[in-house]
């Protein structure tokens, strides 16, 4: 890329604002309370043809006073279970398979306050400049009411023990403790993989997220 | 991944941070630890893409996608403008979606009991996916202002809310466009929770009446910057990428 001329110097970013307590309309009109569009972007995102383990992530997002939020959107962004992300930058040459966007959307429940996610399970991917690879992840964008600015974080898997170890993102993070904070649970629940991933948005647990 | 696919750093200062008092809501959700800086990999510079098949042909005419008797009741409005990214490139096929209250200033969702009434024909939400130079448009009417508990007396000016993509996750952008010469602007805690007043200036579409439509419609423009990526000065791309 060469420099553009005419332009004065960089233009700068656009300012985020809260989603709102009414974000459900545009991104999710289901759960706001009504159809509108033919097409409507989901949290069950591993079609037919997909290939992979199929697994459920869902969990709650908490406050600071412990209270559990429930009108977030939650929106996630994975590789496939080769470790390729559905974009023409990744190029690892990896297969993608048909049907596999590996973007989902979903909202925390009005009454439980659960988000609910349908997938495959992520492989590895190459990490930056291809120098070390990432341990399996799904990366999370959190946007609400009280919420100014999107916040990034990602989902590690506990049963990937070893390769968490070795990932170069959990492995910047200066306090042992506060990894944790990323690595969702695994459990069996009538003969589905269930990862429970619950997100502290502040407080002692407070999760981490990342400015990317 | 080639270099040039890493975004260039946020500026944080031109947006609102994550606790801002005057936004009472922001207190409980702010994380108070600051964000862990990372540098962007895969994960972070790949991102959803959208096809044109999957919209529908009125999913950008407010005023008619949700019509069941007629037409949506109120001022009969066009939006546009373009989706740049930082270094003045178009970002295009990018996927925009906008919700909003109806012209009396009722959401239809179901939880806002605010005293205006639904318009049976108005649903409050449209997408569209920008062309080859990054433009969009769509129609809709326009948004009333409404009460909100914040303040005893706090009111949202009129607006529009916006959810944009780009190229990458890292891109990923939901704000809030207001209209020029609203009066409730200055007393918005929403918009007072961004520090820089040029910066909040940005999110306020300019009227546009060369775009409007004679005997018809008013327009109003407003465009969006994304996150440019790095440009490749003096780096070599490594084995592997």
């Amino acid at each position: 890329m060469t420099p553009t001329p005419f332009i004065p110097f960089y233009l700068p970013e656009t300012p985020s604002q809260t989603a709102g307590p009414y974000v459900h309309i545009g991104l999710i009109p289901k759960q706001a309370g009504f159809e509108i569009f033919e097409t409507n972007f989901s949290g069950d995102i591993a079609g037919p043809g997909v290939g992979g383990e199929r697994i459920i992530i869902e969990g709650r997002i908490f406050d600071g006073a412990g209270r559990i939020a429930k009108d977030v959107l939650v929106e996630t962004w994975q590789a496939n279970a080769a470790g390729c992300y559905n974009h023409p930058s990744d190029s690892q040459g990896k297969a993608i398979d048909s049907g596999f966007r590996g973007w989902a959307r979903t909202g925390t429940d009005f009454v439980t306050g659960l988000y609910t996610i349908r997938t495959v399970k992520p492989g590895s991917v190459a990490g930056r400049k291809g120098r070390k690879m990432m341990a399996p992840h799904v990366n999370f964008w959190l946007a609400s009411r009280g919420i100014n600015i999107g916040l990034a974080t990602r989902m590690y898997f506990s049963d990937e023990e070893a390769a968490n170890s070795e990932d170069p993102v959990l492995n910047i993070i200066e306090q042992p403790e506060r990894r944790k904070t990323l690595i969702a649970q695994r459990s069996e629940r009538d003969g589905a993989t269930v990862y429970t991933f619950d997100i502290h948005l502040q407080g002692d647990r407070e999760t981490v997220f990342f400015d990317v | 991944m080639t270099p040039e696919a890493e975004f260039h750093q946020r500026d944080r200062d031109l947006h609102p941070p994550a606790y801002t008092p005057v936004y009472k809501t922001s207190v409980l959700r702010s994380p108070r630890i600051p964000l862990w800086s990372l540098q962007n990999s895969l994960s972070e510079v790949t991102g959803p893409t959208f096809a044109r098949e999957e919209l529908g042909p009125l999913d950008n005419d407010l005023i008619n996608n949700y019509a069941k008797t007629g037409e949506a009741i109120g001022e009969q409005t066009i939006v546009h403008g373009y989706v740049l990214d930082g270094n003045g490139r178009p970002v295009s096929n990018t996927l925009v979606e906008v919700w909003q209250a109806n012209a009396g200033g009722r959401y239809r969702h179901r939880n806002d009991t605010y005293i205006a009434p639904i318009d049976p024909n108005f649903g409050g939400c449209g997408r569209m996916l920008t062309d080859e130079h990054g433009y969009y448009f769509f129609r809709t009417v326009k948004p009333g202002a409404y009460p909100f508990r914040n303040h005893v007396n706090s009111w949202r000016p009129a607006h529009i809310h916006f959810s944009v993509f780009g190229t990458g996750f890292a891109q990923r952008l939901i704000t809030q466009m207001y209209f020029e010469g609203d009066p409730l602007i200055p007393f918005d805690s929403i918009i007072a929770t961004i520090p820089d007043k040029s910066a909040a200036d940005r999110l306020i579409a300019r009227l546009d009446l060369n775009a409007s439509r004679p005997l018809e419609c008013l327009a109003y423009r407003f465009d969006i910057v994304l996150r440019g990526r790095r440009q490749t000065l003096f780096e070599n791309k490594l084995q592997g990428n």
